[in-house]
């Protein structure tokens, strides 16, 4: 009735690029958050809280106001979307890649709560036994920590692959809404609204959305089972 | 070397050349944050400390050995196994970080001497207390330690565990050439496992030595606890009779009498006799239910102001420990050089397997006991 197996063009052009640019955002964040949980649930510095503080800010403010800052840090003419794009050639303003970075940005404090959860659970005196049978530090982390904290570090990633998938305000705000180029499932979804006639196509996309979210969920639910079975006292 | 943790003050300082080091102490008394400077985990404030000719830890030398490069085996009061490898993955752990030339310890011979054979492809979290201990024993071997340490690697088993592991690490001691130091404040392990024992008290070594020596010193009876302290003999199975049921142990200060052991004749059994077990007799008695009765000289008498003294007799150069009211030492005049008759029942004697239900031999009727063959 609503047509789902005919679905057009562009909207099947919104869906691929809403995955993939929330697989990038992911890949990409993943070791700076996986950083970010060690250092916070075990560096002991001056100005820890003022971190903690600024890597929460995307959860707590308006998500316009992110993608105004990233629009005014990463655009064309911003300090380091300057930087970058004569240095490396790599810009992010009005591409995909932005919407990535948004998402990340976005994605960010979810992700490294769920892995400093992990990290905190760990029982250090297990690094220190694997310290006493003769790994080096950067060993015990690779064949000890990082393996217990597989758990969370999955978690992490799919509850900040989700957030991705329904990012739209710091998105929008920084790279807009372009066909084929930034518009993601909620900005095509917002777009349909907007139009005379586009009830069906945006309640096709959110069928859709839910779909997605549904079994990001899912595969999250069986993988954390699996891990911690094996991972398991 | 010594250490300073908020209040608490660990000043230690020993040597030792033995097999089996026990560092033994009451709970506090900084045993396991000597064994932790010693691995590497803690760092001294000062001092230096030296194993098989290495030096790991010298303040005035600038050195300070990381854990992982000081081959030090270190086997843990809780296992510490790691939950995400099978047991086998956990044995092998640390010989994947040792030198293959530095190689020794065979995984199979140890597999075996472990009894770990049909547990190797199971997790840690389906071990029980004991078979985790004895996989923390292999893993701790297979790294090839220079030294190996184990914290109390008996305390959070019941005493059936416990009995099924000894045996184990007397195996370990008397077959891999691997020096131990076993941190334990229960002095039926130390007696039966160490050579040396070292004794800690409030982070100051109290007694260092022979642990027949140290457990027969009045001044350290206090420190070891009154109910626990005693002599301990090295003895020899010299005769098993059937119809008694007897085993004849031999030692210097001269034959022992102890309900049977499963042991063959020639089989060295260290055993020990608690100072409260031990009657005084100036005369050699008769029409006595107690099998034991030991010649000797009062070497010394505790100088303790409670109503019980111990006292400490010579036995042909063997040391023995009676624990007396100090009404009963007036009584019988006992003074140094005075010669007695220590009266041990044979069930009063801690052979090498410490029975279960050891409170329940205290109240056996007396009429259990055999008449004096």
């Amino acid at each position: 009735m609503l047509g789902l197996g005919v679905l057009n063009p562009d909207e099947i052009q919104a869906i691929r690029l809403s995955l993939r640019v929330a697989t990038w955002a992911v890949v990409w964040s993943l070791p700076f958050g996986v950083l970010a949980a060690i250092v916070l649930a075990r560096g002991r510095f001056p100005g820890k809280a003022l971190l903690d503080t600024v890597l929460h800010l995307p959860l707590i403010l308006p998500p316009v106001v992110t993608g105004y800052a990233l629009l005014i840090l990463f655009g064309r003419r911003g300090v380091l979307g300057a930087f970058l794009a004569n240095t490396f050639g790599i810009v992010f303003a009005f591409r995909w890649t932005g919407a990535a970075l948004a998402s990340a940005i976005m994605g960010f404090p979810l992700m490294v709560r769920a892995i400093r959860l992990a990290v905190e659970a760990v029982d250090r005196r297990l690094e220190d036994a694997a310290g006493t049978l003769g790994a080096a530090p950067r060993w015990v982390f690779l064949t000890v920590t990082l393996p217990l904290i597989l758990p969370g570090i999955l978690a992490g990633a799919i509850l900040a692959f989700t957030r991705s998938l329904g990012e739209f305000g710091a998105t929008i705000t920084f790279v807009s809404n372009i066909p084929g180029e930034t518009q993601t499932l909620p900005s095509a979804i917002y777009t349909f609204t907007q139009v005379p006639g586009g009830d069906a196509g945006a309640l096709r996309l959110s069928v859709i959305a839910v779909i997605i979210a549904a079994m990001a969920l899912l595969v999250s639910e069986f993988l954390a089972r699996r891990v911690s079975r094996r991972v398991g006292a | 070397m010594s250490h300073r943790l908020g209040a608490f003050a660990l000043d230690a300082r020993f040597t030792s050349e033995g097999r089996v080091t026990a560092l033994f102490g009451q709970s506090g008394a900084g045993k396991t944050s000597l064994v932790n400077c010693l691995a590497g985990l803690i760092r001294p404030d000062r001092g230096r400390i030296v194993v098989d000719g290495h030096v790991l830890f010298d303040d005035r030398g600038g050195v300070c050995v990381p854990p992982h490069r000081r081959r030090i085996g270190y086997v843990f009061q809780e296992g510490r196994l790691f939950p995400h490898l099978t047991v086998r993955q956990n044995l092998l752990y640390g010989r994947w970080f040792t030198p293959a030339h530095e190689r020794r310890a065979g995984v199979e011979p140890v597999v075996d001497l472990l009894g770990l054979r049909p547990l190797l492809d199971r997790r840690p979290g389906g071990l029980s207390g004991g078979e985790k201990q004895r996989v923390a024993l292999g893993r701790a071997l297979l790294a090839d330690p220079r030294l190996l340490l184990m914290d109390e690697p008996l305390a959070s088993l019941d005493a059936a565990r416990k009995e099924e592991i000894l045996p184990y690490i007397e195996r370990l001691r008397d077959e891999t050439r691997v020096p131990m130091v076993y941190v334990s404040h229960s002095v039926p392990e130390v007696t039966r496992l160490a050579s040396t024992m070292v004794v800690l008290s409030e982070g100051h070594v109290e007694a260092v030595g022979p642990v027949g020596a140290v457990m027969s010193r009045l001044d350290l009876v206090g420190v070891i606890g009154r109910e626990e302290a005693g002599a301990v003999l090295d003895t020899v199975v010299s005769g098993i009779d059937v119809a008694s049921g007897l085993t004849t142990l031999r030692s210097l200060a001269g034959d022992l009498y102890v309900p049977r052991l499963d042991l063959r004749p020639g089989t060295p059994v260290r055993v020990r006799i608690r100072a409260r077990d031990v009657m005084i007799a100036t005369r050699p008695p008769g029409d006595l239910s107690a099998l034991n009765v030991l010649e000797g000289k009062v070497a010394e008498v505790g100088g303790d102001d409670t109503a019980s003294v111990e006292i400490r007799l010579d036995c042909r150069g063997e040391a023995l420990v009676a624990r007396l009211t100090r009404h009963s030492v007036a009584r019988l005049d006992l003074h140094a050089g005075r010669t007695v008759y220590a009266v041990v029942k044979a069930v009063a004697i801690d052979g090498p397997v410490d029975r279960p239900g050891a409170g329940a031999r205290e109240t056996a009727p007396a009429d259990a006991e055999e008449a004096r063959p």
